[in-house]
């Protein structure tokens, strides 16, 4: 189950914790994949741990240009995108009266639009083929909301709309559009808050405890395999019943 | 006919799966080839490649028919 030999994997975001995991995850499935983010250190290390079909292509999403040359750098290293999986993302949290329009746009544009312009950028490929797979990474607060958060749940929450939208549109071609909403993960992210922060979350999380990587991993490898391919258009929540959507 | 009008409709053929004697000047691909807009959007894009050229986006909305888009390869290529 769950075969990806001879598939193509772009990753967005993959020298961050959930990133990585997806890539090992897709690679062990038999996938090739392409390494992409801003730091060039992490993913070379994760290629080298990773050895044959792994490729770095690193990419600044805040960068239009870098974000549409992307998808061709990757069909160019692997052949083709068959499976696409939009994972980076950034925080810029503030209080909704004190948000400027900075932190506002610059989430927007990396969280969303970069998504936006990648998908549309492997579209083609996807349609010859036949055959595609796109995930979106998106979080529980883009359903539930989040005080200090309204630039990135409102990224998040775009992003499943987009997902539908576009799953719609190419569902007769063999392509499946569908997100993965994480709860509480442990990463470099949430390795920020304090011991008191993370006992007030674990308090809504009725699985007591936060989620892994690999976890968040395991659901994307479900979405990107030949056995989901009449799932399309929805949202795989992970989150340890934090939010039963 | 033309190469280019030949080569168009065995696209056309090929990728709507309508008999050759319907594909006419004036034949639209949505109002009697049955195509819908991605087909269209498919379309476009197999007559990129077949005569590498690059048809932007405002100019393939213009291509609505057979004819348009022979007339529009012609002057591209």
């Amino acid at each position: 189950m769950f075969d990806l030999t001879g598939k193509n994997a772009l990753i967005t975001g993959a020298s961050g914790g959930i990133g990585g995991e997806i890539a090992r995850a897709l690679h062990a499935a038999g996938a090739t994949v392409a390494l992409s983010g801003t730091r060039v250190e992490p993913l070379q290390a994760l290629a080298d741990e990773l050895g044959e079909r792994a490729h770095v292509l690193p990419c600044n999403l805040s960068d239009p240009e870098a974000v549409e040359a992307l998808p061709k750098q990757a069909a160019e290293a692997m052949g083709s995108v068959d499976i696409l999986v939009n994972n980076a993302g950034i925080t810029r949290d503030n209080l909704f009266m004190r948000m400027s329009d900075e932190e506002w746009q610059s989430v927007i544009d990396v969280n969303l639009t970069s998504t936006f312009k990648l998908c549309k950028g492997v579209l083609r490929g996807m349609m010859k083929a036949r055959w595609g797979r796109i995930i979106n990474i998106s979080s529980v607060v883009g359903a539930t909301g989040n005080p200090g958060q309204g630039n990135y749940a409102a990224s998040k929450a775009g992003m499943i709309g987009m997902s539908k939208s576009l799953a719609y549109e190419v569902a007769s071609r063999g392509i499946t559009v569908n997100a993965v909403a994480p709860g509480f993960i442990t990463t470099a992210m949430t390795d920020k808050l304090t011991e008191d922060q993370k006992a007030g979350i674990l308090q809504q999380v009725p699985a007591g405890r936060m989620g892994e990587p690999a976890e968040i991993a395991a659901a994307v490898l479900y979405l990107a395999s030949p056995e989901a391919g009449y799932v399309t258009g929805t949202t795989l929540h992970v989150n340890g019943g934090m939010a039963m959507l | 006919m033309s190469d280019v009008a030949d080569r168009v409709k065995k696209i056309v053929v090929e990728h709507l799966g309508v008999e050759e004697g319907k594909v006419t000047e004036n034949a639209s691909f949505i109002d009697d080839l049955g195509a819908d807009s991605l087909d269209t959007v498919e379309l476009v894009m197999a007559f990129e490649e077949e005569f590498g050229i690059e048809i932007p986006d405002d100019a393939a909305e213009t291509i609505q028919t057979f004819g348009d888009a022979v007339k529009f390869i012609t002057e591209a290529s």
